[in-house]
């Protein structure tokens, strides 16, 4: 588990409110993402043998055998539970008719662009307010505050104010984004052990190579972990977004389908739900593990 | 032995304390604050060894964060070469009691982060090797250090404060973490460099026979018998160590002074009557 993280959220005075969803996206996939203490399995080295990558798949095949199963011998009826054919044959049907790519492809630019801008944009909060003292006085307060309103509740107001589009879409996600990555970054700096930070002044380093070469290598980890749960969050939002007011993307395909009765379609939304957010997640890992490698 | 060509190292510096003092806050409200440090007061020529001695919790590392700079006494000045210190002296090179590593850099590069800015890098780099040679660690440079033991951080945590070629070099238990044929390796090396390269060493070490055998003078720091334990530690002798370096580890004449030492520390030097 995300050790890093949970002191951090511990130490920090105002718990997110999201806590117990961060914790529980945390708790799947999420598994070395904070150890920024510790033991760490260091990427790159150990590489993972391919009978434990191929053991992951044992499952989901297993689910699928088992699905199929179900499905064949009419345990539950079709209405409730379609068969893994005919979900195939949603997708086929979807993708011949173009609605496929059209809302993978509005969905993802939307994750995207929210999970950036949010990032960045908590990357910058994050760093101000662990840096600084003042600053951590100054703005702290009030963005905890902000962090304590559910985001969901920030949905009417952008309706008002920026209208049912893209922007608020991407603005909702972006809120989303934003939060666990200003709570990590700016609990990570102010907790950058001061033993090290001390060694750094005895060693003459000003303000800003200080920062550079003490400070923001050890919160690597810590923001690594941080970026990966902001990235949980864009999908989360972006299913809330899309399901709210929208006419195109996984989360309205959703919707549609169950207004329609499609429950082929419904099941097709959340696989590739699944797939999309493994597979965004992965590359995060990726990331990781180069940054791990480099700075863990 | 390190040739000073790597890298111009500064010249030793002297070092003088007068009557430093320093009390922490209590730990609970209302309580007088804790003096840790009571007048202080020593005058230490340029490229002098000098060993503090003390029992634990006493004000050692308190004393050499004092000297460094690192921390501000609140009773007496600290002057370096004459000039009193505000704030981290950069003529002065600690190496903590803790290794203080980077975890995330290899030890090659942390001990290049002692070396004085403005080295040029090839000069930098012969230097670290040297140094990281002297150590011992020629073959351990490329790794973590989370991936070395204990005396092997310790011994890269003194690497990185000798890259620096400091007017004054502060030791906090340089030799702590290390066995005991290391640790006579490392005391030599010490002496290698100071002969080589000059510089005022200020070090604390548990160790009576080190602390003999490494220094000019032995500063015995400790409450003075009779006062209460809040009352501040201060110098309760100080001995020159007869002769000079490089001294023979069986010296009968230091023997005495052993036993003197010993006692200071409170620790019995009766010989047991029955032995094993
Ligand atoms: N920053 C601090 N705040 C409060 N008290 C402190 C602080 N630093 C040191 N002390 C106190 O000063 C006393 C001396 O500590 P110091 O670390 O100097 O001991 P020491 O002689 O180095 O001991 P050791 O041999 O175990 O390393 C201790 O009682 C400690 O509690
Ligand atoms: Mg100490």
């Amino acid at each position: 588990m995300a050790r890093s993280t949970s002191r951090t959220v511990a130490a920090d005075s105002t718990t997110e409110p999201a806590a117990t969803l961060v914790q529980y996206s945390s708790q799947f996939g999420y598994s070395a993402a904070g150890t920024a203490t510790g033991q760490r399995r260091r990427g790159g080295s150990g590489r993972r043998s391919p009978w434990l990558i191929a053991l992951g798949a044992v499952l989901p095949l297993l689910i699928l055998g088992f699905w199929q199963l179900t499905a064949s011998l009419q345990w539950v009826p079709a209405y409730l539970l379609p068969s893994p054919a005919s979900v195939w044959s949603a997708a086929v049907d979807l993708a011949e008719r173009g609605y496929l790519w059209t809302d993978v492809g509005i969905s993802v630019q939307r994750v995207l662009i929210g999970f950036g801008v949010g990032a960045a944009v908590g990357l910058v909060l994050g760093s101000v307010v662990g840096l600084s003292r003042v600053a951590s006085a100054f703005f702290a307060p009030t963005v905890g505050a902000l962090r304590a309103v559910p985001s969901l509740a920030w949905v009417p107001l952008l309706v008002l104010y920026i209208g049912i589009n893209e922007d608020s879409k991407v603005t909702l996600i972006a809120i989303g984004a934003m939060f666990p990555v200003y709570t990590t970054v700016a609990g990570a700096l102010r907790h950058v052990d001061p033993h090290l930070v001390e060694l750094g002044g005895a060693y003459g380093l000003g303000r800003f190579q200080l920062l550079r070469q003490v400070q923001l290598p050890a919160v690597v980890p810590s923001v690594v972990s941080g970026l990966r749960l902001a990235l949980a969050q864009s999908w989360l939002f972006l299913v809330a977004a899309e399901l709210i007011a929208s006419s195109m993307g996984l989360g309205f395909r959703l919707l549609d389908s169950q207004q329609n009765g499609r429950i082929d379609r419904m099941f097709l939304v959340i696989i590739l739900l699944g797939i999309l957010g493994k597979t965004t997640d992965a590359l995060i890992g990726l990331l990781e593990r180069y940054l791990l490698k480099r700075w863990g | 032995m390190p040739s000073t060509d790597a890298s111009p190292t500064a010249p030793a510096l002297s070092v003088s304390l007068d009557g430093v003092g320093r009390s922490f806050p209590a730990s609970t409200a209302g309580e007088p604050d804790r003096r840790v440090l009571r007048d202080i007061s020593l005058e230490i020529a340029p490229g002098e060894i000098i060993s503090l001695l003390g029992p634990s919790g006493c004000g050692k590392s308190t004393l050499l964060r004092q000297v460094s700079g690192l921390d501000r006494p609140d009773e007496g000045v600290v002057t370096i070469d004459g000039s009193p210190l505000v704030g981290i002296d950069q003529r002065c090179a600690i190496g903590f009691q803790e290794p203080r590593l980077l975890p995330w850099r290899t030890l090659e590069q942390n001990v290049a982060l002692g070396l004085p800015h403005g080295t040029p890098r090839s000069a930098g780099r012969e230097r670290v090797s040297q140094l990281l040679d002297l150590v011992q660690l020629g073959d351990a440079k490329h790794l973590r250090p989370r991936q070395v033991s204990g005396g092997m951080a310790q011994r890269a945590s003194l690497a990185r404060a000798l890259s620096r070629g400091p007017g004054v070099l502060v030791l906090d238990e340089p030799f702590g973490a290390l066995d005991a044929l290391t640790r006579l390796t490392m005391q030599d090396l010490l002496l290698e460099i100071h002969a080589a390269e000059p510089a005022t060493i200020l070090l604390v070490t548990h160790d009576v026979d080190e602390a003999l055998y490494l220094s000019d003078r032995v500063v015995l720091l400790g409450t003075e018998p009779g006062e209460r334990a809040g009352s501040g530690a201060v110098i309760r002798s100080i001995i020159t160590v007869p002769g000079s370096r490089p001294r023979d580890r069986g010296d009968s004449t230091l023997a005495h002074l052993r036993a003197e030492l010993l006692q200071g520390l409170g620790v019995s030097i009766h010989h047991p009557a029955h032995t094993f």
